[in-house]
């Protein structure tokens, strides 16, 4: 797994990624560079997470990073940089999300009373996905669609928590919300993702793009 | 300690994390031992975060790392250093850094080749999602049986593999480095094409 991708960066590269941030505070702007380039494909991941839409994403993306740039005397090394960087995009998009929400009158929260009462689907014959099958495009354009279809408290969570590798704390935090509303969020999102999966996980995938046919459970 | 199955789908995530104590993790296991269908539920969605979590379903549009340098270019620097000052400075910070993977080079430029043997492809799709070991000089399909050493292997684009002066491997990539091929399409070409998340 590429440096600092991984859940934990290893301590060299916080060191490493303090040198970087003091050269730029010291005026060396170009040092930036260097420092965001491992987080590029996370910040964007974020971004969409919330936004949903590429052209957006992206946009958000670039002025995520820029703001990082100028808040850089703003961060503190107790914090992992990497953090920092994914929480302001995150600011960023939940921003353009209620400006994006006024315009449409769209409702803000969705209802989240029966999270505990949700039961897994029983399927007779699942088996895994083997990680290899991700080199197939159906298969990750397959997975997209599953986490595109389920509610979006559920999949900010699970997209900061399961892919951008951030703590249950930290999900928190960058959210607005409670660990406790993090853990059931999570719970929910990771079961109904299961349940979408589940069913063409066999083999019928390359076949069968659709879902599983019946009404979806939750 | 018993619990059924409506207690271990309640407490499946936090299993999974290892945020249960010790009494009620055992208490999980032996059920699920018994249970089928919680078994299926528990290697599902452990399947679930292993798929999810895995860097290839992090896409980003082609060009964006591209795009994002030039806008921070334009917004950072107004005096505008040349690109080749600052390979410069971040090849000395490499050295200071020393063993941290951070060499994967600008968009701005193209290292040379990390072997004298290697021969560069002119047929692989940008997009093509590779695999390289950090200490290895050539870039494969995953499976390849040429991959020397497998303990540091990262799954990128096959643009940032060559990027980072990786060539495709002979073997595994034979077809994508035929020298009369004609060469591939610009990025132009080929922009537009990409994943999404939701």
């Amino acid at each position: 797994m590429a440096a600092g991708t991984g859940p934990l960066e290893h301590p060299a590269q916080q060191d490493y990624e303090q040198r970087l941030i003091q050269r730029i505070r010291d005026g060396e702007h170009e040092a930036f560079y260097e420092l965001i380039r491992p987080y590029e494909r996370r910040v964007y991941a974020a971004a969409l997470a919330l936004l949903r839409n590429d052209a957006d994403a992206e946009d958000c993306a670039q002025e995520a990073v820029l703001k990082a740039f100028k808040n850089i005397r703003q961060f503190r090394s107790e914090a992992r940089f990497s953090t920092w960087l994914i929480q302001i995009a995150i600011n960023e998009a939940r921003m353009r999300r209620r400006k994006q929400r006024t315009d449409l009158m769209e409702p803000i929260e969705q209802d989240e009373r029966n999270e505990s009462s949700y039961a897994p689907r029983e399927f007779a014959d699942w088996r895994e996905i083997p990680s290899e099958a991700l080199e197939r495009k159906e298969v990750r354009e397959r997975l997209a669609a599953a986490l595109g279809s389920i509610g979006e408290i559920y999949r900010e969570v699970f997209i900061l928590r399961d892919m951008e590798q951030l703590s249950i704390d930290e999900t928190a935090k960058a959210l607005g919300i409670s660990t406790a509303s993090v853990k059931t969020r999570l719970l929910r999102a990771r079961l109904m993702l299961r349940d979408l999966l589940a069913p063409g996980l066999g083999g019928s995938w390359s076949r069968n793009l659709s879902f599983a046919k019946g009404a979806k459970p939750w | 300690m018993v619990v059924n199955c409506e207690q271990v789908w309640s407490e499946i995530s936090n299993y999974l994390d290892g945020e249960v104590d010790s009494e009620l993790r055992a208490a999980i296991e032996e059920h699920v031992r018994g249970c089928q269908h919680c078994t299926a539920v528990l290697e599902g969605t452990r399947n679930v975060i292993q798929l999810y979590g895995d860097e290839r379903m992090m896409e980003v549009p082609l060009g964006f790392s591209r795009r994002l340098h030039q806008r921070l270019e334009s917004d950072l620097t107004p005096s505008r250093r040349s690109f080749l000052g600052w390979a410069v400075a971040a090849a000395a910070s490499l050295l200071v850094a020393g063993g941290i993977e951070v060499a994967r080079s600008s968009v701005f430029s193209r290292p040379s080749l990390r072997s004298e043997h290697a021969r560069p492809s002119n047929r692989v799709l940008p997009d093509m999602m590779v695999i390289v070991a950090d200490d290895g000089k050539t870039f494969h399909v995953a499976g390849c049986p040429f991959i020397h050493d497998k303990t540091r292997l990262r799954t990128i684009r096959a643009q940032e593999a060559e990027k980072e002066g990786y060539a495709p491997c002979v073997r595994c990539m034979k077809k994508y480095i035929d020298a009369t091929a004609s060469s591939r399409p610009s990025h132009d070409e080929l922009r537009g094409e990409n994943t999404h998340l939701g």
